[in-house]
């Protein structure tokens, strides 16, 4: 029962990470490449009646990260408790960036919430970057000092830095810089993927300067994806078990590697859809290829003391995990009912939906 | 210890008040801008049609603050009240994961299509999608009450042998006897906010004489809704509320009525007077006798259990505060249907729009319903204290054990910068809408 939840998480992630991702990738495009006031409009637009329905798959898996896995959501969320607050303020600026910016005409204030949205999208692809690496680096559960535990063996807490920035240090940080190099590779990916949603969903002049962005910036994702897969087994030797004793999982790496490797061809493409189909096939396959060979270890434990938190040992009593099942199944009817019917509303070019103005 | 405790009830306090100022308006402002679109394909009165445009722009950055500063309620179980998450996630958990499965993904996918797809779905369409956004955000106000009412009187669970709370039995968290009462008394002030809202934007208009057309309907909407729910607040819902109490949890009620000794003969009702905790005394009462013996039990001379007859170790932990919550409440409650009883029986007479005094006072009515609920929710949830599961789990068992006290400061402290920039940002914005008002170009689409 819990194998289930644990897929229905990991779906309900990844759907936001593809969802979300493009938002932030938006913002980033935002920041960096949308010169004019039109070019900055065909950004906003493109995202502007999404964001707020694709944010809702992290509370709603967060919800469900809850209910199936209690002692997860506790030693993590108090765990990571500076990141994780750090990240709901900036989940604030950027939707504050986003719907306030159009409330009133002034450059002075257009300005203040164009950068709160950009800058604040940038460092939340940023953060959730450093958080697949904490998730792959592991952390110290139990606080364990000179051999014992100070906590109980679940929780932990980490601060955000230690001084010499060292994934292999007894007192770890929440960025150090193998986390801050998963960091840099979420943000080249997102970037990309942002920029081809706005491929998909506008048809400015901006599209064309965004392709060769794109086309280059692929470059520099595949040198940095070749040197965290490197660095990460020195970190933590990468963990090949499952990979080799389940060959179907392969799969996924394939499946990423295809995304990187097709978006070379973005100037090629004759569907504006191409591109994001791409970029989304990477971003599915390296996060299932991390969670798949990561199973069923959740949150490894760095200190011999304790154990990793795996799906079996922090999962809620079976028959809440029964009953889940019931409503889980009707309201994702629902879910999938309702993006139907958005993506219907609101398929082709977004140029004249007038987001955020008032 | 304590302190890290403090600020943690602090900053959950603080995040959970600033929170609720929006959804309370988003509840009953989404019945009313669903009822002006119906009233506007019934009477093809374009008036009405741009009515419920106008308080959609008010909605729409209303919804989007409840968004932003509901997000850090849901993880703030986890950060900073992570034992109590951990024991109890296998229960409330279920309520909270179905708040997001089947409330946030209702309202935000038709949110979007409300604000911007008049055009593209055609005016019943349109309506339907406003009529969603009104179910999800109700559905998602019973969701939470459930996981609140669980908190109140726990149902359906087991205690493991590791402490750990287990469900066992689904359908008792919604047969649960306080959470009917709850809900509907919750969603009466959620209407009643809006209904005050709505009739003072008008109130302003006709006291302004601008876009006096749209003053009189708001008004007449507002005073319409305003009198049915805030009656429907305290008879019946906020009865079989104060019953709940008084069945499950006595010594709360004792406290919020302000009864330090049990009385012979039937209790009296207070209506004014200051807790004296050293002296277990009210000073300055004003009081009614035997009022409060009837109301309860519809008998005068019935006893109500005063403060004295329970251990002290179970008492809430700050009665003035409960007590003034509960008589701040009352007293507004009772104001309210004053006020609107009034506005009611004059439009029915038709002279409410040129009873300037009662559009004055109607006006200055907007932050009171606002505290009338906060005041409300610090009864409940003080009246819960010491406990965080009623006489299961207490409160300082269920704190996060390795966040410090100077983080949590810290982070308490970033929620009242980051907020009291919102707060005035809101403001800002709301007063520039209604400035311009409903006859302004609307450029929604």
């Amino acid at each position: 029962m819990e194998i289930f939840w644990f897929i229905v998480l990991m779906v309900m992630l990844g759907t936001y990470v593809i969802l979300d991702g493009y938002d932030f990738g938006a913002g980033i495009v935002h920041l960096f490449f949308a010169k004019t006031e039109e070019e900055k409009k065909a950004v906003t637009n493109a995202i502007g009646p999404f964001w707020d329905a694709n944010e809702v798959w992290l509370i709603a898996a967060g919800g469900v990260l809850f209910f199936a896995f209690p002692t997860l959501y506790a030693s993590a969320f108090s765990g990571f408790y500076l990141p994780l607050m750090l990240v709901l303020w900036l989940l604030i600026f950027r939707a504050v960036g986003l719907e306030l910016r159009g409330q009133v005409h002034n450059r002075m204030w257009e300005a203040i919430w164009d950068k709160a949205f950009g800058i604040a999208s940038f460092l939340l692809a940023l953060f959730f970057g450093a958080a697949l690496g904490n998730v792959v680096r592991g952390v110290n559960l139990g606080m364990v000092e000179n051999g014992v535990s100070t906590q109980e063996a679940h929780y932990f807490f980490l601060a955000l830095w230690n001084p010499t920035f060292d994934p292999l240090a007894e007192h770890q940080g929440v960025i150090d810089w193998f986390t801050l190099l998963l960091g840099l590779v979420a943000i080249v990916t997102l970037t990309i993927h942002g920029a081809n949603w706005i491929i998909l969903k506008t048809s400015t002049d901006l599209n064309q300067r965004l392709k060769k962005v794109i086309f280059k910036l692929n470059f520099v994702l595949l040198a940095l994806v070749v040197a965290s897969a490197c660095l990460w087994h020195y970190v933590k030797p990468f963990p090949l078990n499952n990979l080799q004793t389940h060959y179907w999982l392969w799969i996924f790496p394939i499946i990423g590697a295809v995304g990187l490797t097709g978006l070379f061809r973005i100037n090629k493409f004759k569907k504006d859809s191409s591109g994001f189909i791409f970029s989304s096939m990477f971003i599915f396959g390296s996060f299932a290829t991390t969670i798949a060979s990561l199973f069923p270890t959740l949150l490894p434990s760095t200190n011999r003391v304790n154990p990793s938190l795996t799906v079996h040992n922090v999962a809620a009593h079976e028959y809440g995990l029964s009953v889940g099942l019931g409503w889980f199944i009707v309201a994702a009817i629902l879910v999938v009912i309702y993006f139907i019917i958005q993506f219907r509303v609101f398929k082709g070019k977004m140029d004249d939906v007038g987001y955020g103005e008032h | 210890m304590e302190d890290m405790i403090l600020y943690n009830r602090l900053q959950f306090a603080f995040t959970i008040t600033f929170h609720y100022l929006f959804p309370q308006l988003t509840m009953g402002l989404s019945l009313m801008i669903v009822y002006f679109k119906w009233k506007f394909l019934r009477t093809k009165n374009e008036d009405y049609n741009n009515a419920s445009k106008f308080w959609m722009k008010i909605f729409a950055l209303n919804f989007a603050m409840g968004v932003v500063t509901g997000i850090p309620m849901e993880f703030q179980f986890g950060t900073n009240w992570a034992k109590f998450s951990e024991l109890t996630g296998g229960i409330i958990g279920q309520t909270l994961a179905m708040e997001g499965m089947f409330s946030f993904f209702l309202e935000s996918s038709f949110l979007g299509m409300f604000l911007f797809g008049e055009k593209l779905l055609g005016q019943k369409l349109h309506f339907l999608s406003g009529l969603m956004v009104f179910l999800g955000s109700w559905a998602s106000g019973f969701l939470i009450i459930a996981t609140h009412s669980w908190m109140q009187h726990p149902v359906g669970y087991e205690i493991l042998e590791n402490g750990k709370f287990v469900l066992n039995n689904f359908s008792a968290l919604f047969n649960n006897p306080w959470l009917w009462p709850s809900y509907l008394h919750n969603q009466a002030g959620s209407l009643v906010t809006s209904s005050f809202f709505v009739a003072a934007v008008g109130a302003f208009y006709l006291l302004s004489n601008r876009h006096s057309r749209f003053g009189k309907i708001f008004v007449k909407s507002g005073v319409v809704f305003g009198v049915i729910s805030s009656v429907i607040l305290a008879f019946p819902t906020g009865d079989w509320a104060a019953k709940n109490v008084v069945k499950h949890q006595p010594v709360t009620f004792a406290a919020m009525e302000g009864i330090f000794e049990t009385e012979k003969g039937g209790s009296e009702i207070i209506l004014i007077g200051q807790p004296d905790m050293e002296n277990k005394k009210l000073d300055n009462k004003i009081a009614v006798p035997n009022v409060l013996s009837f109301l309860t039990y519809q008998r005068w001379d019935a006893e109500i259990k005063g403060l004295n007859e329970f251990d002290e170790s179970i008492h809430p932990t700050n009665v003035p505060g409960l007590y003034y919550g509960y008589h701040i409440m009352v007293g507004l409650g009772t104001i309210f249907i004053g006020i609107m009883v009034l506005a009611a029986f004059l439009l029915w007479k038709g002279r409410l729009y040129k009873t300037k005094w009662l559009l004055w006072i109607l006006m200055f009515m907007i932050p009171f319903p606002y505290i009338a609920n906060t005041a409300g929710w610090y009864t409940a949830e003080l009246g819960r204290q010491p406990w965080l599961v009623y006489n299961l789990m207490r409160m300082v068992d269920g704190v996060s054990p390795t966040v410090s006290s100077g983080n949590a400061l810290f982070t308490f402290l970033g929620f009242v910068g980051l907020y009291l920039l919102l707060g005035l940002l809101f403001l800002l914005l709301v007063l520039k809408i209604i400035r311009k008002g409903p006859e302004a170009k609307m450029t929604l689409k």
